[in-house]
């Protein structure tokens, strides 16, 4: 992040172009984002990203955390799939420990990690289309984003922040009621995607605005590091849950949806039927989820629950331990990637075998993607630019960190 | 499951593909290898990384076509100081490689990747933001998430959590 403007970066420029920046307190950039452009007229000749408004040093703060304190920062850093980031690192952490959450705790964690999808994606969906000029897509996307967040509430009393998963397990079982309501949800939603679609697909002025706008070809995607949908709008038939699967995905089918074009309109249609897949998952969720304990068989690691403090002394014993002095993890580093909403998300922990970590960093997918834009926008409109961005999904606060 | 101790040895592990491929590439290149929790590592001359980048994603049997991530783990104040963590991907396996280089605290410097893997451009200038760490060969190296004027490198580990007062 600089105060100052890159002009120098963008060395002389020439007697017809000149620098436009365009944000960083910019409606249309998703957050605090500054694009720097060099344009000519209406068309941008270069282009650079300029990050870092949003750096809190989350990576930073991890190291002086103990593990269990890390979960609620996973939650702030891409703040629209806060389970998707808890589910990277509890996953890291019980790779590190080598232990594993029970069954009821997995269908639970890819119960909440696919609603989490829909939440993600519903706001993309939401401000996507509104920055390119279809202003009530915000008000029909955000209606069933709501009902999410009552589920949220619901399961762990928080609407955005929840920190429910746990290293071997989840804070808590899931409310009476609580299975019902996702499922009454789950079979209304795929109507809500259709009206989407009925507004936007087969819109004229959202499909001139999208088709064949801010192209990227599969081996640009894959040489600057694009992951999730933006890369599989490329034609890469590539998807974590399915080829890598984590928590139990390996249980569920769903299809990858795929294209070959690579436009704006290509990564519409992805997310899009995406949507309606994820749906697919949240039933086949509910329709099995097993009985059982929702936390792993190690005193040690995970809290015991609040009956067994009263009547056991080794209970009491751990619950003390655990929380005044943390629990120790092995030596070692792992990376642990995870499919969230925007692609590949990255956790590689170090453990020097004490309680905190020795060292976390985050492969954020949106900073990956974020690369991708130069290549989309050079050459191309200025109104394309507020196209491009929406369409690779960035949340910058998964950026920066 | 109990965990599997790690094995640290290059003689036991040369059978992996990527360290078979590295080693019939340059076997000097290759300072050690360690296999740990399903993962391998391959430790690599600090002078050799952006070669071995190029071939393990070139190699029409590895495929390592993917940078997944670039980062770096400050081990002050053991010495070598710094780790760089190269994490490879392969998209058409599946499969993932970690290489790392060893560097000395008081020239940190190293080749940078940004001609094998554009999307070695961000990754390094965060690194280089964070750790201090110059790629050399790399277009633009500015710091990235701090400001331009920030003085030190906030995830050194000599580097208060407060910041400097």
């Amino acid at each position: 992040m600089g105060h100052l403007p890159h002009i120098a970066s963008l060395e002389e420029t020439g007697d017809r172009t000149m620098i436009l920046n365009m944000g960083p307190q910019h409606p249309s950039t998703h957050g605090v984002l500054r694009l720097i452009l060099e344009i000519d007229g209406e068309s941008v000749v270069r282009m650079m990203p300029d990050i870092g408004y949003l750096h809190t040093g989350i990576e930073k703060t991890y190291e002086a955390k103990f593990y269990q304190q890390c979960v609620p920062l996973a939650d702030r850093m891409d703040y629209l799939a806060p389970f998707s980031n808890e589910l990277g690192f509890v996953l890291a952490v019980e790779k590190l420990l080598g232990i594993e959450a029970p069954p009821r705790a997995q269908w639970m964690r890819v119960l909440m990690n696919e609603l989490t999808r829909l939440n993600s994606h519903l706001v993309w969906l939401g401000t996507h289309a509104m920055d390119i000029g279809a202003l009530s897509m915000m008000l029909y996307c955000f209606r069933e984003r709501e009902d999410i967040l009552r589920l949220y509430e619901a399961l762990a009393g928080q609407r955005m922040f929840d920190s429910y998963f746990r290293v071997g397990g989840l804070s808590m079982e899931p409310p009476m009621g609580f299975f019902e309501r996702v499922k009454t949800f789950a079979e209304r939603f795929p109507a809500k995607v259709d009206e989407y679609e009925d507004l936007l697909t087969a819109n004229p002025i959202w499909v001139r605005r999208t088709k064949g706008i801010a192209h990227m070809s599969a081996e640009d995607a894959i040489a600057l590091g694009a992951s999730g949908p933006t890369l599989r709008a490329s034609g890469v038939d590539v998807d974590l849950r399915r080829d890598a699967p984590y928590s139990g995905y390996e249980k569920f089918q769903f299809k990858v949806p795929v294209s070959t074009v690579g436009d704006v309109f290509a990564r519409y249609m992805c997310r899009v039927e995406e949507m309606r897949e994820s749906t697919k998952i949240i039933q086949q969720c509910l329709a099995g989820v097993p009985e059982g304990p929702i936390k792993a068989d190690a005193p040690k690691i995970v809290l015991p629950d609040r009956e067994k403090m009263k009547t056991q002394m080794e209970a009491l014993i751990y619950h003390f331990k655990i929380i005044t002095e943390g629990f120790t993890v092995p030596p070692g580093e792992v990376y642990m990637a995870t499919e969230s909403p925007r692609g590949e998300l990255g956790f590689y922990i170090v453990s020097d075998g004490t309680a905190k970590p020795y060292r976390v960093h985050v492969r954020a997918p949106s900073l990956a993607n974020l690369q991708t834009l130069a290549k989309m926008c050079e050459g191309r409109l200025i109104a394309d630019v507020v196209a491009a961005i929406g369409s690779i999904d960035i949340v910058l606060g998964d950026v920066d960190r | 499951m109990p965990l599997a101790a790690a094995i640290t040895d290059v003689e036991q592990l040369k059978d992996r593909p990527e360290l078979a491929r590295l080693l019939a590439w340059r076997a000097v290149a290759v300072e050690g290898a360690k296999f740990d929790r399903g993962e391998l590592s391959v430790y690599i001359a600090r002078n050799a990384v952006r070669e071995a980048c190029a071939i393990l994603r070139d190699d029409p049997e590895l495929k390592f076509n993917f940078l997944s991530d670039v980062t770096c783990v400050d081990w002050y104040p053991s010495a070598p100081r710094f780790e760089v963590v190269y994490h490879l991907f392969s998209l058409p396996r599946i499969a993932r490689v970690r290489l790392k280089v060893k560097l000395g605290g008081d020239d940190p410097t190293l080749e940078s990747i940004t001609s094998v893997w554009p999307a070695a451009n961000f990754f390094e200038r965060e690194v280089f933001d964070l750790f201090g760490i110059r790629f050399e060969g790399h277009p633009y190296l500015r710091r990235i998430m701090m400001p331009e004027q920030w003085e030190g490198h906030p995830l050194r580990k000599d580097y208060p959590v407060e910041g400097y007062r």
